[in-house]
């Protein structure tokens, strides 16, 4: 039977810290440029000028269709040598780790996208009729009326799309950026106890996302008393 | 850019000399079609037993089916699947874990990659289970325990023939997202697709070639189980409801 050992964890707390830093950061970003992006996707999706509604239904539904993992391996192996070579880059800057970055973000864009595109939709159509007959152009009844509206609907669930992000983070372990799973990973191979550092490792992850997704039930209880 | 585009990579002999690179491929979608497919029957199975039990009016019952589902559903799946692999082999029974240690590395990898996104997989798809059950209007299940039916009877002669049919259509992302989760295994060494597609792109130095084939049969595996499904979902479609005939 395995003898556990734990003291390898106190000692790497500082390490594991500056993972997490990097995990919600990666969060962060990807949930801003994930929420702006998929709002103008989403707008696209429900436009009537053609091309803008094929792009972007061909967009989500492309990044919907294909792993995480093929997308952080894209940006992390192909994407940056692309870059690299197209704007004549000098040899020796480092680009895989900004483009995986930046592959997550376009990804999770396309999830967001289908929430938002829900979120507009469920804004009763008068709304606009009002706005349009009140003089607003169709950028001022976006922003002013229906925007403002959908987002509060859609609070809950963006919050809880950020906790299955914020869980996605722990694939950059792909792309060797040290996240707080790469952390981990790293701490338990050095010091052979990687069994200790993987529970660890769950262990924060779930308490982290379980407490986040009481708070959002109870948010959403508090909006929407069914 | 002067990038040598060549196709014909596929069809020359790889580099272990016994196969193609397009057998290569081959191999790995053959993989992540028999990991996927083996998950979700044990995600099927396990998660219609979890959805039952939270509707259940057994407290307990209830509670460890909840307790199962928020622990799988809040730890990311690179975590679960490194648990399954490297911690639970070490906490099995000497004997038990010693076995799992000697059998085929493949076999291994395997095993692992199986259970581990079956039971991830099983807790969104009881999650839709117990959905589909409390959908039903209450008086079924009334009518059912009115009859003189008792509880079990009730749910397996009146609630969960309808809750099963209704449940379909949500599951087919569910059983999308398996095979696109299939493709975290590759970081335990699984050669299924993308795996096969890393190893491509340091064997032939065709980077965009490689890559590009292995996304496309990801698309077309999506598109595949679309469509069967879509056949599925009209078939089992239940009459005067939303989506039925």
């Amino acid at each position: 039977m395995h003898e556990f050992d734990w003291s390898s964890i106190p000692g790497a707390l500082p390490f594991l810290w500056d993972g997490m830093k990097i995990s919600l950061l990666i969060t962060a970003q990807a949930v801003l440029i994930g929420i702006v992006w998929g709002t103008l996707l989403a707008m696209m999706r429900l436009s009537s000028i053609k091309p803008l509604s094929w792009f972007a239904a061909g967009y989500v539904n492309f990044f919907r269709a294909i792993p995480l993992v093929m997308v952080l391996l894209w940006f992390f192996l192909i994407v940056p040598r692309f870059i690299e070579t197209l704007l004549d880059f000098p040899p020796g800057s480092d680009l895989r780790l900004s483009s995986a970055m930046m592959g997550f973000a376009l990804f999770e864009s396309a999830y967001y996208s289908e929430i938002i595109r829900a979120g507009i939709q469920s804004v009763p159509k008068g709304q606009i009729s009002a706005a349009s007959a009140l003089g607003m152009t169709y950028g001022q009844s976006m922003r002013l009326v229906v925007l403002p509206q959908a987002f509060r609907n859609m609070v809950p669930l963006l919050l809880t799309q950020a906790i299955i992000l914020f869980q996605d983070t722990s694939l950059v372990y792909v792309s060797a950026l040290a996240d707080f799973f790469g952390a981990a990973y790293k701490v338990g191979d050095r010091d052979g106890r990687l069994v200790e550092l993987l529970l660890f490792a769950g262990a924060v992850y779930f308490v982290i996302c379980f407490s986040a997704s009481q708070i959002v039930k109870r948010l959403q209880k508090k909006y929407h008393p069914a | 850019m002067n990038y040598q585009w060549n196709w014909g990579v596929f069809l020359q002999p790889s580099a272990t000399g016994d196969d193609t690179y397009l057998g290569w491929m081959i191999s790995g979608l053959q993989m992540t079609i028999a990991l996927s497919l083996s998950a979700w029957v044990l995600a099927l199975m396990l998660g219609a037993l979890v959805g039952v039990l939270r509707t259940v009016p057994n407290k307990l019952l209830a509670g460890l089916a909840t307790a199962y589902v928020e622990l799988f559903r809040n730890i990311p799946l690179l975590v679960q699947l490194f648990i399954w692999y490297f911690v639970l082999p070490e906490l099995l029974p000497p004997d038990l874990g010693n076995a799992f240690k000697q059998s085929h590395p493949v076999m291994q990898q395997f095993l692992s990659s199986m259970v581990c996104l079956g039971l991830f997989t099983s807790a969104r798809v009881a999650e839709q289970v117990r959905a589909g059950i409390n959908s039903l209007p209450r008086g079924q299940k009334n009518a059912g325990l009115a009859l003189g039916f008792t509880l079990p009877q009730t749910y397996r002669f009146v609630m969960l023939p309808m809750a099963f049919r209704l449940v379909v259509p949500p599951l087919t992302s569910e059983f999308l997202n398996i095979f696109k989760n299939s493709a975290v295994c590759s970081t335990i060494g699984l050669l299924e697709l993308a795996a096969q597609g890393r190893q491509l792109v340091d064997y032939t130095a065709q980077p965009y070639e490689s890559f590009i084939a292995v996304t496309l049969a990801y698309v077309m595996i999506n598109v595949v189980v679309m469509l069967l499904m879509r056949r599925l979902e009209t078939k089992v479609a239940v009459p005067g409801y939303i989506g039925g005939k």
